[in-house]
């Protein structure tokens, strides 16, 4: 599992050590340029922003964060009581929140829950966007239920797509995440298979992964095209 | 590599699989397979499995006749035309010696040394073929010919239609294995069909036109039709080819294609047609492996209908009887420049004939060879003199003929290797003794009476 983000930082310490105690990997930003810079290659597994200290910078990182082509989730906000009258207004910029002092049993629980409900995280390992849904643990894709009879590389390449929704890659992209090292045949071998996979999910869903030209694939809808 | 062979354990137990077919090719290009149950594919997977290759066309060896099958886990996919019980799955292997160094006889270890080459060189090599076939009515009495769908009936419509809907889903199957087709009836021969395939590189392809001849010919066996790749199963009629698209990528970028040109072709382009067009007859062998491939590669009399099977050493942009064609393109889409090599047929070995026709275009590129004068329009009009004042050569006559040229091929027996030269030599030496023995009807037609 990738880190999670972590707003300010040094975070409070009641926050650093509920993540301890979850174990969960995390690396604190000060800024919205720290939280691009510092993303992991898959993308942060989510986000805890304490508002308590800076509120307008916290507020702004969370806006900027919830705007991107795929919003960023999942995102608890800490913040202390009187502030939640500042919740108005900005339900769109967080999952859930806690209120300052927490207990960080309370933290812990709220993350795993937030983690449970988005898919993601430690335990669950189904990776779903509509009608298609992988088991990162069967290996299995199955499109409205239908099982796909996927090669594995098709796998590979359906899985890091489905797993970054609404991203632009290029084919070199592709090439060096999915295939690594051990390519035989170029760039050209990016096409191939999303040709393969797009016959394999059928005409109705071969849209699900598009065609962005001049640059690479997308798969699913850009939050901004629809 | 470890998580390839995860996938395929944990899919052939969440699928339910009960039989894994192992799956090569042996040298003249026929499919081979071997069924595995669940519980020894882990270590098929891990160790390979041996078998006696002895009985195996190309194969056999003086001493040593063991060999190992070791899958290659990238190839493995579910067969979903095989219907009813349990689902089937395949892997296609590579052949090694038991002490795990690759095996000379393998036709995909020929096809990725040469493919090791072109990398070297800096290219990888895609290529596309459209592959031609014929749908016919079961054998009747052997010797007999066969009996197209779509001919001498009243009912030329129903019989097209059960054609036509067996092409359809036979591609619509082909699709589902993840096998993306561009297709097309043919209109020129009764009941002949065409599949054309969506480039991939050269190993997957060849992968996939063992497998699209075994889909074709076992949809259409299911529905009591006889689907058919020899090169040319009836008389007056046109054969069928296996016309290959062919380009090299230099990375991202197409090493054919050139903005200033007047066809967009580079020079890597020109002196790859040119080593094509220069060692054409000493590939031709392999292209065309059987004595009836050299029934296809005729002009028809100037009387009968025109047949438009290559046999002339030329290229052009548009004229169709040229061996190799460069498919015009439109401006601007640089990665679809290409060249179609037109005489290899559908029955032959794909790893083979992809290898040496590779081979043939890299010599041309590393040789930089000159690309001679573009074809005029009738070469096949024109008389032998015209042909020699212009220097056109044609491919050999007859099996018999190519075997001689290849034999003195320093160029084949390079990218075929000593093991698979010789023993094809001698295995096609064979074929064409137990024809030139044979009487045939032609003969006795022609002669019987008359002499």
């Amino acid at each position: 599992m990738e880190p999670l983000l972590v707003f300010p930082g040094p975070p409070p310490a009641a926050v650093g050590h509920a993540l301890a105690m979850a174990s969960y990997t995390w690396k604190s930003v000060t800024s919205l340029a720290d939280a691009e810079q510092y993303e992991p290659e898959d993308g942060w597994s989510g986000g805890v922003v304490c508002a308590d200290d800076q509120p307008d910078a916290a507020f702004a990182l969370c806006r900027a964060l919830r705007k991107r082509d795929v919003p960023f989730a999942p995102l608890l906000l800490v913040l202390s009581p009187q502030q939640l009258g500042a919740l108005e207004l900005r339900e769109d910029l967080f999952d859930d929140f806690c209120a300052t002092p927490c207990d960080p049993r309370e933290l812990e629980a709220r993350l795993a829950h937030l983690f449970w409900r988005t898919g993601r995280g430690l335990r669950p390992e189904l990776v779903e966007y509509g009608p298609l849904v992988l088991n990162l643990e069967t290996y299995q894709a199955s499109v409205a239920g239908r099982p796909l009879s996927l090669t594995f590389m098709e796998y590979e390449l359906l899985k890091f797509l489905a797993t970054h929704p609404g991203k632009v890659f290029t084919r070199e992209t592709l090439l060096s995440r999915v295939w690594g090292y051990e390519y035989y045949g170029g760039a050209r071998t990016v096409d191939v298979h999303i040709r393969r996979l797009r016959a394999k999910l059928g005409e109705e869903q071969a849209n699900l992964i598009s065609t962005v030209r001049s640059v690479g694939y997308r798969f699913g809808q850009s939050r901004w095209a629809l | 590599m470890d998580s390839q062979k995860d996938y395929v354990l944990r899919t052939v137990e969440e699928r339910g699989i009960r039989f894994v077919q192992l799956w090569f090719t042996d040298v003249l290009g026929i499919p081979k397979a071997f069924n595995i149950t669940p519980a020894e594919l882990e270590n098929a997977l891990d160790e390979g499995m041996t078998f006696d290759g002895s009985a195996i066309d190309g194969f056999s060896r003086v001493q040593e006749s063991d060999v190992l099958a070791v899958p290659d886990p990238k190839t493995f996919q579910l067969l979903p035309y095989l219907t009813g019980g349990a689902p089937v799955a395949r892997v296609v292997c590579d052949i090694l010696n038991l002490d795990g160094t690759p095996f000379e006889g393998d036709p995909r270890y020929v096809l990725r040394r040469a493919l090791d080459q072109a990398r070297d060189q800096g290219f990888s090599f895609y290529v596309a073929p459209e592959l031609e076939y014929f749908y016919f009515e079961p054998p009747g009495a052997p010797g007999q010919p066969p009996h197209p769908l779509d001919e001498g009936s009243y009912f030329e419509l129903m019989g097209n239609d059960r054609a036509t809907a067996l092409r359809r889903e036979t591609v619509l199957m082909l699709e589902e294995m993840g096998i993306p087709v561009e297709y097309s009836q043919h209109e020129d021969a009764p009941s002949q069909h065409e599949i054309d395939l969506r480039y991939t590189d050269a190993m997957t392809m060849a992968d996939t036109v063992m497998l699209v001849r075994v889909v074709v010919k076992e949809m259409a066996a299911r529905s009591g039709i006889l689907a058919t790749f020899m090169p040319k199963p009836l008389s007056g009629v046109q054969g069928s080819g296996m016309h290959t698209h062919m380009s090299l990528f230099d990375g991202d970028t197409n090493a054919f294609y050139d903005d200033s040109d007047e066809y967009h072709l580079s020079e890597v382009a020109r002196q790859f047609i040119a080593g094509v067009l220069h060692h054409a007859r000493e590939i031709t062998a392999i292209t065309n492996q059987w004595v009836n491939s050299y029934k296809r590669l005729i002009v028809s009399q100037e009387d009968q209908p025109l047949i438009e099977a290559p046999v002339y050493l030329s290229w052009a942009q548009n004229n169709r009887s040229a061996l190799v064609r460069v498919p015009p393109t439109k401006k601007g889409k640089r990665d679809s420049t290409r060249i179609e090599y037109r005489s290899p047929d559908p029955s032959t070995n794909p790893y083979l004939a992809w290898a040496v026709v590779l081979a043939a275009g890299l010599a041309g590129v590393k040789g930089h060879y000159q690309l001679p004068k573009e074809a005029s329009a009738n070469i096949y009009r024109m008389s032998a003199q015209e042909r020699l004042a212009e220097g056109i050569n044609a491919l050999p006559a007859s099996l018999a003929e190519a075997l001689d040229v290849m034999e003195g091929s320093e160029l084949v027996a390079g990218a075929l290797g000593e093991h698979v030269f010789e023993w094809f030599l001698r295995n096609k030496r064979a074929e064409w003794a137990a024809y030139k023995a044979e009487v045939t009807p032609f003969e006795v037609r022609r002669y019987l009476e008359a002499l």
